[in-house]
Formats: C-alpha cells, structure tokens, sequence
C-alpha cells in the first residue's frame, strides 16, 4: 500500500563554516554571515521518505516553519523528489521556542493526517531535538527517535532500527507514527536534473511578490498584487506554488504560538572565541607524539 | 562540502563570459520546446540558468559523493566473474547510480527521448567536472555519444527502443571498434557481419580494448562487405549484450581501473544496421570519434586540474629550507605553469565545443525536417556550415591533442612538486598520472591527431580563423599582445606554405611544429578575448601573509596578467618552431635505419 508522508524541515545557518563574523557583540548568531542551509539531517529524513514513496508509493510533502525566505528549502524538497510543498508563515510566529514551534508544526500536520511524519534528529542550529519529539505529543501519535534504517513497513505498523550510540534497537510501532532521522540513516540524494529545472521558479505568495516588484518598479501596491494573484495561478495551475498557510488557517490557538506559547527564557549568553591557531606542528618523535596524544585526551578528542 | 563547479574561479569565469544564450538559441532550435516539456527553457537567460544550476548540482555530486570513492575504485577495479559477466567497482557502481537518478545519463539527448538537450559546451564542463572527481567514471558518463550516434544515424524504431534507456541510466554503451590488428587503421576491421535469409544481420569475431565493452548497449562496427576491404566495406550496427556475446578477458590496466576494457566475442550474434550499408567507419564513426575526442578532451581537464590542485597545496605547505617549497623560483615556475596551461585547455575546448555546437545547430537548419519549409535560412546555414564543418574538424583534434598532452605535463609536474611523497600512494598524484597516460592515447593517439589538425593549418583553415580571431575587438591593455600574435600568425603562415611545398611526407614529419605553433597563438588570441570580457567575475587570490595584500582580483585583470606570460612566452618558441620548420632536416626520412640503430633482440 501506498504512503502518505510529511517530513519537517528547517533552514539554518551553515554552522560548518563558521567565520569570524558569525556571531553579534551580544552574543546572538548573526545570520547574515552564514549561508542559510538545508538542515542536513532533514536531509536524511526526505531521502527516507523519499525512499518509502519510492518502493511503495505514495505522496512526499515537505513542510516548514519561517520567513519567506525559508521557501528555498521546501524548493529544495520539490528538486529532489517532493510532491508539494508547504511553507508556514506568520509574523505572530517569531520568537517561537520549541514548544511553540513543535505545536505550530502538529497543527499543520493534523491538516494533512498523514501515515508518516519523518524529522531530522536535530537542527545544527539550536540542536535542541526537541522539536520531532514534541510534534509527536501534540499530534498524539507514536514517535520512534534515532532512527537508522527502516526495516519493515506494512500497512499497519512499522519496524525500524534506531541508533542508540552504545547499542541498536529494533522496534516497532503502530501508524501513524512520527521519525527523528540520523545522519547515518542513509546518503541523501542530489537534486534532479530535470526537477531542478522545472521546479526552479516554483516560488510562495510572497516570493512572487518580491519579484513582480523588483521588475515592475513603477506599479502601485495594487497592480502589484493584482499581477502576483495572476502569477500565482499559473504557479498553483503548473504545480509550481509553493502553498502558505499562516496560524489562521491552522486553527492555531494563539496562546500557544510565537512569544507567548514560548516558556524557554535565555538566561546569559556566553560568547566564546576560539584563538588556537588551525594548524600544529608536531615534531616527528616519540615524545612528540605522546604529547599530541596527551592533549587530545585532555580536550577530550580522544577518549 | 566541495563543489567543482562552484570552487573553480576559471570554469566560472568561463561560464560567464560563453555566449550560451547564443548557444541554447541554435540546441533549443529557437526555444520551441518550451512548451512541449516542462523543464525545456523559453528563452536564452532561461537555458543559462538551468545549465548553471544543473553543473551546480553536478559539481556538488562529484565533489561530496563521486571523489571520495575514487581511490576505493582505483584499488578495487572491476571483476570478470566466472559467469562471464563483469561487476563494476563498488564506488563505480554506486556514482552510477548517482549520476542516473539526477538524471544526467542523457546529457545531449533530445527531449523526446528523455534528454536534457544541453549543448557540447555544457557538455564539456561537466564531463571536465566529474572527471576531476574520478576520471575512470568519465569513460561511462562522457561516453554519451554512443546514444548521440544511434540519435543523428539510426531510424527511428532503434531510437525508440534504445534512447530512453540511456538517457534513465538503465543502460551503459560501448563503442565497439578496436581489433587486434586493427588499432588506429580502423579500416583493417575484419569483424563480419552477415544475413540469414530473413535479413536478421548477426556478427562474428574478436574486438579488443573496448571500453564498458561489458555495457548493455554496443555499438559495433564490422565488415558487412565481404567483397571489400578498407572502410567502404564496413557498416555500423548495434546489438545488445546477451548470451552471445562473451567478455573473454578484462585487460589489467596502468590507470583509468574503474573503467572495465573488455576483450569481446561475438559468437552470432544478432543485431541491427546503424543507417546505411557502407557508411559505418566513414561516415558514422567518425562523428562518433569527434565527440569522444572532445570528450577525452574534457576528461584531460579534470584529471590536471586534480593534479593541479594537490600540487598548489603541497607547494604552499611543505617547508623545506626554512619556508614554503612555493618560495623556490623553479617551484613557482612549475606551478603557475601548470595553471597557466590547464586554463589555456579549457579555453581552446570550450571554443571547440562551442563551434562543434555552432556545427550542430546550421546542420539542424541545413538539413533538418523543417529545411524544406524554410528554404533561405536553409540555404544559408549550409554556406555557413561548410566553413564551420572545416574548422570543428581542426579544433577537435586540437583539443584533443593539446589537452591530453597537457594533463600528462600537469600529472608529471604535480609529482615532480610533491617529490618522494608524489611517488607514493598517499597522494592521489601518482593515480592521477596513470590514469592521464592513456588521453593521449585512446580515441586516436596525438600524432594522429597532428596528422587531421596540420592539415587545417596548411589548407588555409587555420589562417582563416585567425584572420577573424585577430579582428574581433580586444582592450587597450592587450593590444601589443594582439600585434605580437599577429606576427606569429605571418610566421605560421609562411612555414605553412613551406610545408606544402615539401610535400605529404614533410608535412607529417612537422606537423607537431607547425600544430603547436597554431595552437598557441589560437590560445593566445582566446586569452586576450576573455581579459578582454564583458563579464565580471572576481577570482580568489592567494594570501601572501602581508596586511595590504588583496583577497580577490577580478578576472579579467587576471586574464590580462595570464594573457602576456602566455603569448611573450610563447613568441621566440613560435620562432624557434619556425626555424626547425624551414631548417629542411629529413634525416629522419634519410638515416632512420643508423641513427634508430639495430633492432635489439627482447629477452
């Protein structure tokens, strides 16, 4: 039988190339520094839901959370396999900590009422991994985290294999059901050549917006709205508008979104700077050796 | 998190700076398949973004996923099991796989058959692309022309039935051509093909050295004219891999290992005719060579620009002497000649690839199935494409030739940069040089190649297009390079003229000369038209350490810099070459048998 699959998805800023301009003064991550990214474990999770649609059948929908601009990685979704594409947006939204979030994110998965929800573990931004565990409460559903390999899907139930770091566990559990991915989980696809080019001006209200603007520079508000409905039908007619639903649409109690939903308070931030030079020399002895060995049980590199 | 599209400065420039709008306007035939297929562009800037983002996604593929599995594969190699069948290295198999479900199997095929449609030019950049990652994927992936060929020859049943397969990745093909006593003199080929009573044709005999020879898909040629020898006694024909067709062996190889070359019996086996009788080898393998040749072309770049890359590192952090080994003149010179030299490639190939494109799309007007409709624009694209046809017919085996010898340079200089460590396996270095050795080599060897190039240079080809290099517009700043240039080409000129009035024999005895002498200033001009673009790409610089020091430099400064090294560097070699040229020595024709000395007897 055929799936039907959501998988949650984020945009973070690549934390691997870190610069010297990463963070503010006050110790916050400055976001305009690093290029915004597919989460890379989110990664993992499309490539499982992909390879479920693959062997039998079904739909891939790639949901997210955030700014407009967070629409580059649903597009990223449709190049390698997704079959649509959602993008949840809405200014009462922000400032949203994982409770916030992970209720946002159910109530838009509780729309769809699908047979799998598959996450990354984590975001390389906040990695909290709270988020999929949290969603799968919301929604009621079982969650299986740390997941692996999937080993037997078969209408009903499922059994994967999850990672626990010292140890491997089969389980199995009933549908629908949710997934935190890990990285070892698989090797995430490319994007498609001819998906690329199909679904490269796939683009959400806003996006389109943004555009007819840029190459309409006299138009009114109105005509430029006026024109973006017009261009977001022939998206929506090509399968190429990448839909928006704001907290309205959800039904989403207000009380548990954005600033107010959030109990997380920051207590300090701390900002460290790393000063050690990239590269060591180590002189080609023994006791050079013992040495290099000797401080990277210190840090704790080794051990 | 590499990406070799989008780390190299040049092939970015470069990309730039094609006129692909141009380009796609003659593949995309007018942009009228926009409206057939849904990733088919509807205008010029369209067509450059999907080339850019699809290279991109190349790029990424072959630097993340193809490159870390290119020593697994060298060591590995494929296998001919007891079955008769071949298994492919593991990492071969799996980038493959890769590379079938991005969809980029059927990279020039047209969209009817499931192709993107992209251009040679494209074409070019990605093969350079996935060899730099691993070059032995590139004799699967870069041999797409096998489809091309069943495309532009075969009818349309065959197409049907073979095109789409290729271009999902189901199936790989192979050229099949080399005998053991047919090599370079094609014309040899005793293979026989021969009819039933039906009609069915079937083939019968030994082919050697066939790359993927273990493919689906093969393309054969054979002697269907049992009553003729040479090539008009051989036609072309395509068979599938099936019980009658035996790998006898896997040749054990100096480099490319993840490229299985098979020796192959065809024990009756059935198949059928590419086209027509006869035209096999002179017509159809022909077009099938040129693009390989471009092809070897593109896998040379890869493999020098790895090369090339570990050396700058190496060069840059190995101290010896108290500083960097880079701080040594003779180190330096190395380096930056190799890179001058690897750009001086890419900008005769991509210039190749560019006309071979320009020949494709005048052939589509000229003899396509709208031709009859539209008679004038036929007419003129046929005056035009004999010249276009003369001048591809001398770049290609250009290309060919100077990229292959160079990456055997750059593989060579990179070792000679790292030293002991180079030799050993630790570095890819010394891969990299095996697998160079055989560019120059297969698909015609550089003295063939020399034999088809100088005859475009004597016959007025070469003279003709410099001609129009040198009165393109070109900046200030190179303008003295320009008039150096034009000397050189009086001087090629006149040693051509010379040439011709010795005769065939000493045309070939110098044809080397009198090739490199057209190619450099060819390259020459080319360099002064990139310092001369329009496009604006900012390059990398290296960091020297000192505070004031500049991080980037745009590129076409950078080609200005590269352009004056390349042509007063290559000015008294011209001359020189000239000088040998008209020194008039034949005693290779006339003392061979003393200076060559006895045959040594071989223990």
């Amino acid at each position: 039988m055929a799936y039907n699959c959501v998988v949650l998805v984020k945009q973070v800023p690549d934390t691997k190339r870190i610069t010297g301009q990463a963070m503010n003064e006050d110790g916050t991550v400055n976001r305009a520094a690093l290029p915004a990214i597919f989460n890379p474990e989110d990664l993992n999770a499309l490539e499982l839901a992909l390879n479920i649609k693959d062997q039998f059948g079904g739909t891939v929908t790639v949901m997210t959370m955030g700014l407009p601009a967070a629409a580059e990685v649903l597009r990223q979704g449709l190049y390698r396999g997704a079959d649509r594409a959602i993008l949840i947006t809405d200014r009462r939204c922000a400032a949203s900590d994982t409770l916030a979030t992970s209720y946002i994110l159910s109530c838009g998965v509780k729309k769809l009422n699908p047979d799998i929800v598959l996450c990354g573990r984590q975001a390389i931004d906040g990695d909290t991994a709270q988020v999929g565990p949290q969603c799968a409460e919301k929604l009621g559903i079982p969650q299986i985290t740390y997941v692996e390999e999937l080993i037997k899907l078969d209408g009903k139930t499922i059994v994967v294999k999850r990672n626990l770091g010292n140890g491997w566990q089969e389980v199995k559990g009933r549908l629908p059901v949710l997934l935190t991915v890990l990285d070892t989980a698989n090797e995430p696809r490319v994007c498609c050549a001819k998906r690329l080019m199909k679904c490269k001006t796939a683009a959400c209200g806003p996006e389109v917006e943004t555009q007819i603007r840029a190459a309409n520079p006299g138009a009114s508000d109105e005509q430029v709205k006026a024109m973006a409905k017009q261009q977001g039908e022939l998206l929506k007619q090509k399968g190429l508008l990448i839909e928006q639903w704001d907290l309205d649409m959800l039904n989403a109690d207000l009380q548990w979104c954005g600033r107010d939903g959030s109990p997380t308070k920051v207590h300090r931030i701390q900002s460290v700077v790393l000063t050690a030079k990239e590269s060591k020399s180590v002189e080609p002895t023994q006791a050079g050796v013992d040495a290099m060995i000797h401080e990277l049980i210190v840090d704790h590199t080794l051990g | 998190m590499a990406n070799f599209f989008r780390d190299n400065d040049d092939i970015q420039f470069l990309f730039k700076h094609l006129d692909l709008e141009n380009i796609a306007g003659y593949s995309e035939e007018g942009f009228k398949y926009a409206g057939q297929c849904d990733y088919a562009p509807a205008d010029g800037a369209e067509a450059r973004k999907n080339y850019e983002m699809v290279l991109d996604a190349l790029g990424q593929v072959s630097g993340d996923f193809i490159a870390p599995r290119s020593e697994g594969i060298d060591r590995e190699g494929n296998t001919l099991n007891p079955d008769g069948t071949v298994s492919y290295a593991k990492g071969i198999a799996e980038s493959l796989n890769a590379l079938a479900k991005m969809d980029v199997m059927g990279f020039t095929l047209p969209y009817r058959f499931g192709g993107l449609n992209f251009p040679n030019t494209i074409y070019s950049i990605a093969i350079e692309i996935v060899s730099r990652a691993d070059a032995s994927l590139m004799n699967i992936f870069g041999l797409q022309g096998i489809a091309e060929t069943i495309n532009f020859f075969a009818d349309e049943d065959i197409k049907k039935h073979y095109l789409p397969d290729f271009s999902s990745g189901k199936v790989t093909g192979a050229m099949v051509l080399t005998e053991p006593d047919a090599g370079s003199d094609l014309q040899a080929v005793k293979l026989r093909a021969f009819q039933d009573d039906s009609g069915q044709w079937y083939l019968h005999g030994v082919k050697r050295f066939i790359t993927n020879g273990c493919g689906e898909v093969l393309l054969v040629l054979a002697r269907s004219e049992m009553d003729r020898s040479g090539g008009l006694g051989l036609s072309l024909f395509v068979c599938d891999r099936g019980p009658t067709v035996h790998v006898r062996r896997l040749e054990d190889k100096l480099g490319i290992h993840g490229s299985p070359t098979c020796e192959l019996f065809f024990d009756n086996t059935p198949c059928q005719l590419i086209g027509e009788r006869q035209r096999g080898l002179v017509t159809y393998v022909m077009s099938l060579m040129n693009g390989a040749r471009i092809g070897i072309a593109g896998q040379s770049m890869g493999i020098a620009e790895a090369a090339y890359r570990i050396a700058r590192d190496y060069a840059h952090s190995r101290e010896q002497f108290g500083g960097a080994i880079e701080k040594l003149p003779a180190v330096r010179d190395l380096v930056i000649k190799m890179k001058m030299d690897i750009e001086a490639g890419r900008a005769l190939l991509y210039e190749t690839s560019r006309i071979v494109d320009f020949e494709v799309g005048l052939s589509k007007i000229a003899e396509g199935p709208n031709a009859e409709a539209n008679k004038e624009a036929a007419k003129e694209a046929k005056q035009q494409l004999k010249k276009i046809k003369r001048l591809a017919a001398m770049l290609t085996p250009m290309s060919k030739g100077y990229c292959s010898e160079m990456c055997n340079r750059v593989t060579y200089d990179a070792i000679q940069v790292l030293g002991g460590s180079g030799y050993m396996r630790d570095y890819a270095s010394e891969r990299l040089a095996r697998d160079a050795r055989i560019t120059t080599i297969y698909e015609g060897t550089t003295q063939l190649q020399v034999v088809a190039a100088v005859r475009g240079v004597c016959a007025g080809t070469a003279e003709k297009y410099l001609d129009e290099l040198a009165s393109m517009q070109y900046c200030d700043e190179v303008k003295d390079l320009v008039a150096l240039l034009d000397e050189g080409r009086k001087t090629m000129v006149d040693c051509a003229a010379f040439v011709k009035e010795q005769g065939v024999d000493y045309m070939d005895l110098y044809g080397r000369q009198l090739v490199d002498i057209a190619m450099w200033l060819i390259i020459g001009y080319l360099f002064c038209g990139q310092a001369s673009s329009r496009a604006e790409h900012n390059a990398a610089v290296a960091d020297s350490g000192q505070a004031d020091a500049i991080k980037t430099i745009p590129m076409t400064e950078r080609k200005k810099m590269l352009a004056r090294r390349w042509v007063t560097r290559n000015a008294p070699m011209i001359r020189a070459l000239a000088e040998e040229i008209k020194a008039g020595d034949r005693s290779s024709f006339r003392q061979y048998e003393i200076l060559a000395g006895p045959i040594p007897e071989l223990g």
